[in-house]
């Protein structure tokens, strides 16, 4: 597992994922996961279906809870918490879903300031003025006053990232985020997604869009029935990968979406 | 303790006479629901397919019978009507009307709301083929949306159940009046109450159970929700 | 049969008392009956083991026993165990404890109906439990409930009368007093029908203008 490191001697340690070990209804998914995410880095998980990628980030922000296994953010351990402090740490770690998971009841400025208000305590004008910040940044400060049900798929993608982004977290964890797009509207979820990076976000993205991968990723993990199979920079993993399982998978990909230019 | 086991022998020294309630009261719950299922489908097929002064005719029908408390609709027919026109019916037949017409308004509107959402298009297949109205709507319209309707009678039953005991007030001799009875006689209305109370709720609960059965046995297949 | 002064002066009166009875018999059962019902839900859908226990036997209970039975076990039974309830408060427990049971129903349905990865997300930002259901899944539950409690209401509207059975002489027991005193049961009771008509259109109108206010774009759409 050899990241860029040469080149950035001095990086700061986000997240450390460490022999993670989940079974569900006796069927083990993941089977000793272990990485380290450093600041500014972006991950990128690639890997079959069903195969507790979902599951792996969601034991990140404790949504799920490893059976065996820790996780770090920063010094900080973040398994093995009460709720209450669970519920700290999840302010620091964002998440952006395959579904969106908009709230159907709010417009898009609400739905980026409520956690705001409701969980940081910010008082109202502050929230919104903050949000319509967020809003501004992914491109839909017009679509405010908007409810879910209005908007398009990747703008409510586009809302749910500000979302998580007005808690200034630490880390942005990608849930699959443009697999329930239509193919037209995944480019400007992946483009919010590229600036992101490029402003130094640390992100953890699960996704099949290669190109994005290829162009954006610091380093691609490839998990499979369970395992870390595989790890390393786009340049090393795509051309050069060391197992057979790893170059079919990514011929199925591309085959899929497109070769690793993101061209089709 | 001995308290107790009175209460357990005069209930059980009751249960005969309050059984037979049991035949009262579903004698009363069947025959409304029946009456109310061969007015309501006419009514509900009146208020899709009729003129608009059907529409309206049936409209304040349902209104009424559904607006009204169901005590009110009682006394006002029992004590009211009947006599008026000189009808001397026993209270058991009178509630069993009053119940009747009162489900045929509550089955109309769920009859309506299955028919509707079947929408036109069926009709109009029937009628393209050569069908007469009349005929489309007795052979192709009807058995379906009756059985899209079983769920919304599942409210139907548990309601007329409880508007049984309400019959009280005229003098029917179902659970509850028995009960009453018995409870004045012996001092003991909690045990005698309760037993009352439990005999409904097996009613409830057996009788939701068969429509439920029946519920699979006419369902559609490819039609679920 | 009757005549105008017959009207004015006996009828009336008797029933406009009986009118008000009825009016505070609704105003005391409804919200308090709403509250408990909501209380109930959240308690079946997210409560523990033994909550979750407690309001599905509570819901089952209340819904399958007939209110008048209830009533009697409140006003008539009760006495024999120590507790004297005026007809009043015998009412409206009552009246609570059987709309409570349908409006829980309503309101678990329409909980359930709401998408679920709204509180994972919630969840994700840092809210707890609580909180994600309190300001995200409630506030649509609600809404989507209110055409079921809307119909609940309506029907607590009308079976108010059946406080007469325990003594409490609202709208229906006035006129039945007043009929079987000058054997005038049809006009009376034509009357006593009119007057709920009236209140139950205008409840149902008012709360069609509460569902209309309390919509938001895309509320229709489930799971």
């Amino acid at each position: 597992m050899k990241g860029p490191e040469g080149m950035k001697q001095k990086k700061e340690l986000i997240l450390q994922i460490k022999d993670i070990h989940k079974s569900f209804g006796g069927k083990e998914v993941l089977r000793g996961i272990s990485f380290d995410v450093y600041k500014g880095e972006t991950k990128v998980i690639i890997g079959p279906s069903g195969m507790g990628k979902s599951t792996l980030l969601r034991c990140i922000n404790q949504l799920t809870f490893p059976d065996q296994g820790t996780i770090w953010l920063r010094d900080q351990e973040v398994t093995h918490h009460n709720l209450r402090e669970i519920n700290l740490f999840r302010q620091k770690i964002g998440m952006v879903f395959q579904d969106f998971n908009l709230f159907d009841h709010l417009d898009a400025v609400r739905n980026v300031e409520i956690a705001l208000i409701k969980v940081k305590g910010m008082g109202k004008k502050e929230a919104r003025k903050k949000a319509m910040h967020e809003l501004k940044k992914v491109g839909l400060g017009k679509q405010a006053s908007l409810y879910p049900a209005q908007l398009s798929g990747g703008q409510k993608q586009r809302v749910s990232i500000a979302r998580a982004l007005a808690m200034d977290p630490e880390v942005m964890l990608f849930d699959e985020p443009t697999s329930a797009l239509d193919p037209e509207l995944i480019g400007e979820v992946l483009g919010v997604m590229q600036k992101l990076a490029r402003e130094g976000m640390t992100m953890v993205v699960i996704t099949h869009e290669m190109g994005f991968a290829r162009s954006v990723a610091d380093e691609i993990i490839f998990l499979e029935k369970g395992k870390l199979l595989e790890s390393g920079p786009p340049e090393i993993l795509f051309y050069q990968p060391k197992y057979e399982r790893t170059r079919r998978f990514l011929f199925k990909l591309t085959e899929l979406y497109g070769d690793l230019n993101g061209k089709k | 303790m001995v308290q107790v086991m009175e209460n357990f022998i005069a209930v059980y020294q009751a249960l005969p006479f309050l059984l037979q309630g049991i035949i009262t009261t579903l004698g009363l719950v069947l025959s409304a629901l029946f009456l109310g299922f061969i007015i309501g489908v006419p009514l509900s097929v009146g208020q899709v397919f009729g003129s608009s002064w059907t529409k309206k005719f049936i409209g304040i029908y349902i209104w009424f019978f559904r607006g009204l408390p169901i005590l009110v609709l009682l006394f006002l027919f029992y004590y009211g009507l009947f006599n008026m026109i000189g009808l001397n019916l026993s209270a058991f037949v009178a509630a069993a009307l009053v119940l009747g017409l009162r489900s045929s308004a509550y089955q109309a509107q769920i009859f309506r709301g299955s028919i509707q959402s079947l929408g036109q298009g069926q009709l109009l297949a029937a009628q393209s083929l050569g069908m007469s109205k009349g005929k489309a709507i007795w052979n192709i319209v009807l058995p379906q949306a009756l059985r899209m309707s079983i769920p919304g009678w599942s409210n139907e039953y548990p309601a007329m159940l409880t508007e049984s005991a309400v019959t009280y007030a005229i003098g029917v001799m179902e659970v509850l009046t028995r009960g009453n009875f018995i409870a004045s006689r012996t001092y003991r209305p909690m045990p005698i109450y309760l037993t009352c109370a439990i005999i409904f709720l097996i009613l409830s609960y057996s009788g939701m159970k068969i429509l439920h059965i029946l519920e699979e046995k006419v369902r559609i297949p490819g039609f679920e929700e | 049969m009757i005549n105008l002064e017959f009207f004015l002066e006996i009828l009336f009166p008797s029933l406009l008392e009986g009118f008000i009875m009825t009016m505070k018999l609704i105003c005391w059962s409804i919200p308090i009956g709403l509250v408990i019902g909501i209380i109930i839900a959240i308690g079946r859908v997210y409560g523990n083991v033994l909550v979750s226990f407690f309001s599905k036997a509570y819901i089952i209970f209340f819904r399958g026993t007939p209110l008048l039975i209830l009533l009697f076990i409140l006003y008539y039974g009760f006495p024999s165990i120590g507790i004297y309830l005026s007809p009043f408060v015998a009412a409206v427990i009552g009246f609570v404890l059987c709309s409570s049971s349908y409006h829980a129903e309503y309101i678990r349905g329409a909980i359930q109906s709401v998408r679920s990865g709204q509180i994972l997300a919630a969840q994700a930002l840092g809210m707890s439990k609580l909180s994600a259901v309190l300001n995200i899944v409630l506030p649509q539950a609600l809404r989507r409930a209110i055409p079921g409690c809307s119909n609940e209401i309506i029907y607590l509207i009308k079976y108010s009368s059946l406080a007469f059975m325990v003594t409490c002489i609202e709208l229906t027991g006035a006129g039945k007093i007043v009929a079987s005193r000058y054997f005038t049961y049809t006009e009376v009771f034509l009357v006593i029908g009119a007057i709920y008509l009236m209140i139950v259109s205008l409840a149902t109108k008012l709360l069609n203008v509460l569902e209309e206010r309390a919509s938001f774009p895309g509320w229709e759409n489930k799971k």
